[in-house]
Order: C-alpha cells, then structure tokens, then sequence
C-alpha cells in the first residue's frame, strides 16, 4: 500500500501543509484503506514546501509546492489511479537509494547523520523510530558498555561541539565525569538564538527521540540522574514534539527508573526559555533554568566543576546529543572517516538569504562555502551576483566571495574572521551593503547585551551609533579607527561569549570591505545602493498606475504627477523617508 | 509536562507551589498565559507565595523578552527581523505596518486589535520577510501585499462589529 507522508515542520505547516494534509485526509476518509497517510518533520527543502512524499515499495517520490488545491488534481491521481504527474515532482528516490529529478543536486553532496529521521519518520511516533533502528544505542551503552568505554567511543570519533566553539565533547563528558557530586545533570541547549538559523529547531522537530537518546548516554557516560532541555519559548513545535516523544520514552522505560532493567535511572524535563539571546551562553542558561536573570557567571569553577544549582554538568547543543546515538551503533571509526583531520563527522547548515535554494543541509566537514551556497544552494536568487556568506549570526562574520573554496571545518572559517557557530549560513549578493550588516548583528548584540559588563553595555551602544550615523552618510573621518579599537577592547574585557564575539560582525566587515565602510563616510555613497539616507528613490513607470497616493504620502511634496499618469520623484527635495515605498500599493517605488 | 503544566490555571499552580527552586519563569510564563500580560497583582501572589522580593520579579520580568506587562491587541503581529528577512526587505515591511497601524512596535492600536511586536527569527528564513499574525505566517511579502493583509484583518473585524 502507498504511504503518504506529509513534511509538516515549522517551515512546511507556513505553506500550508496543514491544510494540505487536511484535504488529503479528507480524502483518505472518503476512500478508507486506499493509503496510509503519516506526517514527518522538515525535509530540508524549505525552498519547495509543502512537501508530499509517496512512498512504495522502497520507491520514494517527492513532490513540491503540494498546496491544498494540487492534492485533489496531481496527488489523487498518483495515489488512485497511479499515473505520477512528473513537472511536480521534486525528487525520486529509488530503493538503491539512486536521486533522480530536478532537486537532486541539494541532496547529492548531503550527508546526512544528524538528519537522518529527519523527513522520513513520524516525530510523534516512537515506534517508528524503534523500527528504524531507534534506542539500540541506548540498550547498547547502558547495558553492554562501561562509562569510560562510552567516553573512548566519543573522544575517538573526534566530535566536537556543534553549538559553535567546537571543544572536544568525549573531552566535555570525562571532566563532568571525574568529578564528584552527590548529583550530576545533562543539559541540552536548545536555545537557537541565532537569527538566521534554525538546525535545532528542525531535528527538535523531525527527530526528537534522537536527542533524547544522546542525552541519556551521556548521563550514563558522566553517572547524570536527570537532565534538562532549555528550549526557546519561540519554538511552540519543537516543544509539543520533545513533550511527546518524553512522555512515549518514559512509557516505554527508556526513561525514568532502572531503565531497561540496567539499573540506570534517568529522566528529563523540559525548561522553556523566555527570550533572551545571552541564555545560549551554559553559565547564563544555567542561571535561567535556577529562575533568576540569564546573566553569566565567571569561570572557572567550569560547569564539569560547578553547573547547574552548582552540580557537575554536561551541557551540549542539540545537534551534538543527535550524533551520539550514530556514533555509538556505528563506531567511532565511521563517524571520523567523514570531516577532515581535525573536524571529523558531518556539520548541519541552515542556508537562507539571496539564495535560491534555502533549506537544511548536512554536509560532511570540508564542504567548500561555493559548493554549499551553488551546488546545493543552487547559486543566488534573480541571477544575482554573490557577495559574500555571513556564518555565525550575531558573534560570527562575513565571509567574501572570493574565498569562496574555503572548506567549512573548525580551523579554516576562523581564520577568515568568522565563526563556525550553530550553523546559520546566510547568504548575501550584490544588493547587500556590509556596513549596514554590521549595524544590524551590533544593534541585536547591543539589545541583548545582559548589562553586566561594561565594556559590552556601553562599548557595543557606543560602536552602533558610530555604525548608524555612517550608514546615514553622517560619519566622521576616523570612525573606522575608532570601531577597530572599541572592538579589540570590547573583546577583551566581556566575560562571555556574547560579549567576546560581538564586534566579529563588524571588525570582519572591515577587513573585507573597508571600501565600502570609506565610500559611506567619504563620498557620501552606499555601493550596494542599501542605505535610504544614501540612495535616490526612483518610480517604475511600468508598475506606477498614477493612483497618487505616494504624493499624498510625501512629507515633503516631492513627488508630482497627474492622477492615473505616472508619478516622478524630485530627489532634490527628497528626504528619503521611505514613506513613498510603503505606501504604495503597487511595490512601484525602487531606490537606487 | 511542561506546555500542559503552563495551560493550567495560574492559581493551582501557584497553590501546588511547593518551594522547589527554579519555578520563577514557569510560574510567570503560566500568568501570562492566564492573563495574556503579567498584571501588577499576579506579581504580587507570586511575591506571596514564594516569597521572592517583587522588586526580583520585576527583574527577572524585565529581563527577558517574551514578558510583557501591558494587555495585548487581538492580533499579535510578529514581524521577524532575523538576518534572513532583514537581507530580504524587513526594514520596510515594519516601516508598513507602522505606518498601516499608526503603532510603534510594542504598541497596540487604541481599539485594542493590533499589537506590533518584533521577532529575531520566526525560523521560516526560506519565505523571508516573514510576518506572524497570531499562529498564522505570511511569507514574501511586499509593502503592497502586506497592506491588503492588514486591511483584510481591518475588514474581518468591521464586518464582525457592524
């Protein structure tokens, strides 16, 4: 019989999925027993939701854009009168496993280990996922290794910390294990700040047992009674799906007492953040879940030392806890045979921004920045010309085209000034102006500075308004000199990550683009022609329907015209408002 | 579970209580789920109860930004400002509904439908600008289509008073 499967993650259920699966319900009501019909999370194809998968026979085709309506023409005649309609199909996937179709470039250099329920299995079933193989690693590790042999596997394999900084995590886990504490605590970070990415939103979401799995080895590993999940509050999915997949884990005793008769207890709850960007950082978030102000503590003692209520703690982010499982059922050895020498394993991706292809991406280390954003990407959106890639959010940098054959593995993006981070990659083209970039990572760190030290407070306030008044075309000759220093000084004396990485945006934006940074203050230009204060606004005469209600929007009376004849801007009185741009009914207006 | 413990009414929650460290944020995530804000008296039960200071509360309130202490409109607009819908225009589509709403963000409209509020990441980067109207997401948006929105919400509820 024919299994229909749904993508319905957070990126899929905005098209419209829901209704999708609701007329394919109704249409399984109406004709009982003609398939089956189950939901899955996010495919990664964000590009091309909602996403209907037919499955038969180890036969899988997918197709895309299934909106309500295209259910009862396309789908109905695939499932019932078994005629596939080709020019909407995404992707074939054989029982060899052989990619046919027009998306197969995303997923050819994909390789996937993290995602790797990610799409196929129904999240809120754990008897699917034990099917597929799910909670062996923890049978296992709980009743066929010892501690330390847990510990070997993970050093061995060379995983290292997938929330950005990359610490060894078989290195993590052996100090949360040496030191003594009449309780211990795991806790999984699943607090994805970073604007522009959404990797842990997505396994949260199309694979939960899988972090569940890690988790509960790692307690294992380092002797944990219990363990905690801080989720953003912003993630209503990803909790709904962690709640159900906790309460099926505990029915099925791979949680709570003396699971699986090992005499092995552990259990996990869930703490919804509240919103605060500075809580991803293990010190601040610890103090989130204890109720107070995520503000961070000084360290040493080290969480391993003095965590959470001051216990030893293990905290790792989401996308390291769902590798452990693979690692443990498949050996340290094959894990390590993907990745370069010092990055081993697979790195998942969030590509979004001017690119054409945005969706979720699991690469193995060493994947070239070009052959993410063009190969899979599938190059930039309208044709345009890329710029550059942004990786790492708000503590992170922008990477130029030209260094484009950059592989992505934890020694080479740093030393182009970037950050590896959770893994957000946005990409930017010609249209992009860096300055303004910088001023909008610097006002999200500035925002979400926690106020505790002052460099961070008052250095990143002062360093935003430099970056606004150049983007205004009001700055002064020695700005950039003054943000290069401010930015050296803020790295030094901040306690946290938030702190030490937040005039990255900025201090690699000039390194890469001090043209653009001089053309601003000196010339009074934007180049990529982004900034209002900088550029003139112009009225396409094609899409202009003369309906005058930009000349009777405009502060200043600048725009003249006669009704139903097209509108034309007096840019020597215009004061670039942007009034005219919003108002317009018939997205006429363009600056350029 | 958690999100079923929040659903609960705030006051059995806050007569379960029973002194266990780290229930401030949960407490206060459930009054506001009760409340739709967090009233000046909900703060004082919780005082009450668990005999953290208010001034504390206040802290923890005020530190992060889910919390609000003013009653929401009917619709809570969310705007995502994330990096992907700020490349992608977001600048102009908040500029729109204020300028639509005649609110700021964090405003509310005086006949108390509309609440403007921004997001960091809604994490549907693929359809940027995105803009979240209570549950539902509107994806690639313009100035032009996001007025029609707004004004289809505008009309809905004329129709529905008149």
């Amino acid at each position: 019989m024919k299994k229909v499967i749904v993508g319905m993650g957070t990126c899929g259920l905005s098209a419209g999925a829901q209704q999708t699966y609701d007329r394919l319900n109704e249409l399984l009501q109406a004709r009982p027993g003609t398939f089956e019909l189950t939901s899955t999370g996010c495919i990664g194809m964000c590009y091309q939701e909602p996403l209907v998968e037919i499955r038969e026979g180890g036969r899988r085709i997918i197709y895309r854009k299934v909106t309500a309506d295209l259910v009862d023409g396309v789908i109905k005649k695939h499932i019932l009168d078994d005629t596939p309609t080709p020019e909407h199909i995404a992707l074939t996937i054989n029982a060899a496993g052989e990619l046919q179709g027009p998306e197969s470039d995303f997923h050819r250099l994909q390789q996937r280990i993290v995602l790797r329920h990610c799409g196929t299995l129904d999240p809120e079933s754990i008897d699917e996922y034990v099917t597929a193989g799910g909670y062996q690693a923890v049978r296992r590790a709980l009743l066929e290794m010892r501690p330390e042999e847990i510990i070997a596997v993970i050093k061995e394999s060379g995983l290292r910390g997938r929330g950005g900084a990359g610490f060894p995590t078989g290195l993590k886990w052996s100090f949360a294990a040496q030191n003594k504490g009449d309780r211990k605590y795991v806790v999984c970070n699943a607090d994805e700040g970073d604007p522009g990415a959404f990797m842990d939103r997505s396994v949260l979401e199309g694979d939960p047992h899988a972090v569940l799995e890690g988790m509960i080895i790692c307690a294992k590993a380092i002797g944990a009674d219990f363990g905690y999940i801080y989720c953003r509050a912003e993630y209503p999915l990803a909790i709904k799906r962690l709640n159900i997949a906790i309460q099926a884990a505990r029915d099925k005793g791979y949680l709570g007492r003396n699971i699986l008769d090992s005499g092995f207890d552990f259990d996990i709850k869930i703490k919804q953040g509240a919103g605060a960007f500075v809580c991803g950082e293990e010190t601040a978030l610890f103090a989130s879940i204890e109720g107070q102000r995520g503000m961070p503590r000084i360290r040493p003692p080290f969480p391993a030392e003095k965590g959470l209520w001051q216990k030893p703690t293990n905290n790792n982010n989401v996308e390291t806890y769902a590798n452990v499982p693979w690692i443990i059922l498949n050996g340290a050895e094959a894990y390590a045979a993907f990745g370069t020498e010092k990055s081993k394993g697979t790195k998942v991706f969030a590509l979004a921004g001017k690119v054409a292809h945005g969706g979720l991406a699991e690469v193995p280390m060493g994947t070239t920045i070009n052959d993410l954003v063009f190969k899979i990407g599938g190059g930039i959106k309208e044709g345009k010309k890329f710029k550059a890639v942004q990786m790492g959010g708000p503590s992170g940098g922008c990477i130029p085209a030209e260094l484009g054959e950059t592989p992505v593995d934890f020694e080479s993006i740093p030393a182009t000034g970037a950050i590896m981070g959770s893994g957000g990659m946005v990409v930017l083209d010609e249209t992009t102006c860096m300055v303004e970039m910088a001023r909008f990572f610097l006002e999200f760190t500035q925002n979400e500075s926690c106020g505790k030290c002052t460099f961070c407070r008052i250095g990143t306030l002062r360093m935003l308004e430099i970056l606004t008044r150049i983007t205004r075309g009001e700055g002064e000759e020695n700005d950039i000199e003054k943000l290069a220093e401010l930015g050296e000084k803020i790295k030094e004396n901040s306690l946290c990550g938030l702190g030490q990485t937040a005039p990255n945006p900025v201090l690699s934006t000039i390194r890469y683009y001090r043209k653009e940074y001089e053309a601003h203050i000196f010339d009074n230009s934007c180049p990529a022609g982004s900034c209002s204060a900088l550029v003139d606004f112009h009225i396409d005469a094609q899409k202009c329907t003369g309906c005058t209600l930009c000349a009777k929007n405009c502060p200043v009376d600048a725009i003249s015209g006669e009704a139903k004849k097209v509108h034309v801007i007096d840019n020597s009185l215009c004061v670039k408002c942007g009034k005219c741009v919003t108002s317009c009914n018939f997205d006429a207006v363009y600056k350029r | 579970m958690e999100t079923a413990d929040r659903k609960e009414n705030f006051g059995y929650r806050l007569w379960r209580y029973d002194g266990a460290p780290g229930e401030l944020i949960p407490l206060l995530q459930s009054a506001q789920d009760y409340f739709g804000y967090i009233p000046r008296r909900a703060i004082n039960y919780i005082s009450g109860v668990t005999g953290i200071p208010e001034s504390e509360i206040f802290g923890v309130i005020t530190f992060y930004s889910q919390f609000r202490l003013q009653p929401m409109g009917k619709y809570m607009i969310r705007a995502c400002a994330g990096t992907a819908c700020h490349v992608s225009g977001s600048k102009m589509i908040i500029e729109t509904i204020q300028d639509e709403l005649g609110i700021e963000v964090n405003g509310t409209t005086e006949d108390g439908l509309f609440t403007l509020l921004t997001v960091a990441c809604i994490g549907c980067c693929s359809l940027a600008p995105v803009v979240m109207i209570n549950d539902e997401t509107h994806g690639q948006l313009t100035p032009a289509s996001l007025r029609k929105l707004l004004r289809k919400y505008k009309r809905r509820e004329a129709a529905a008073t008149a």
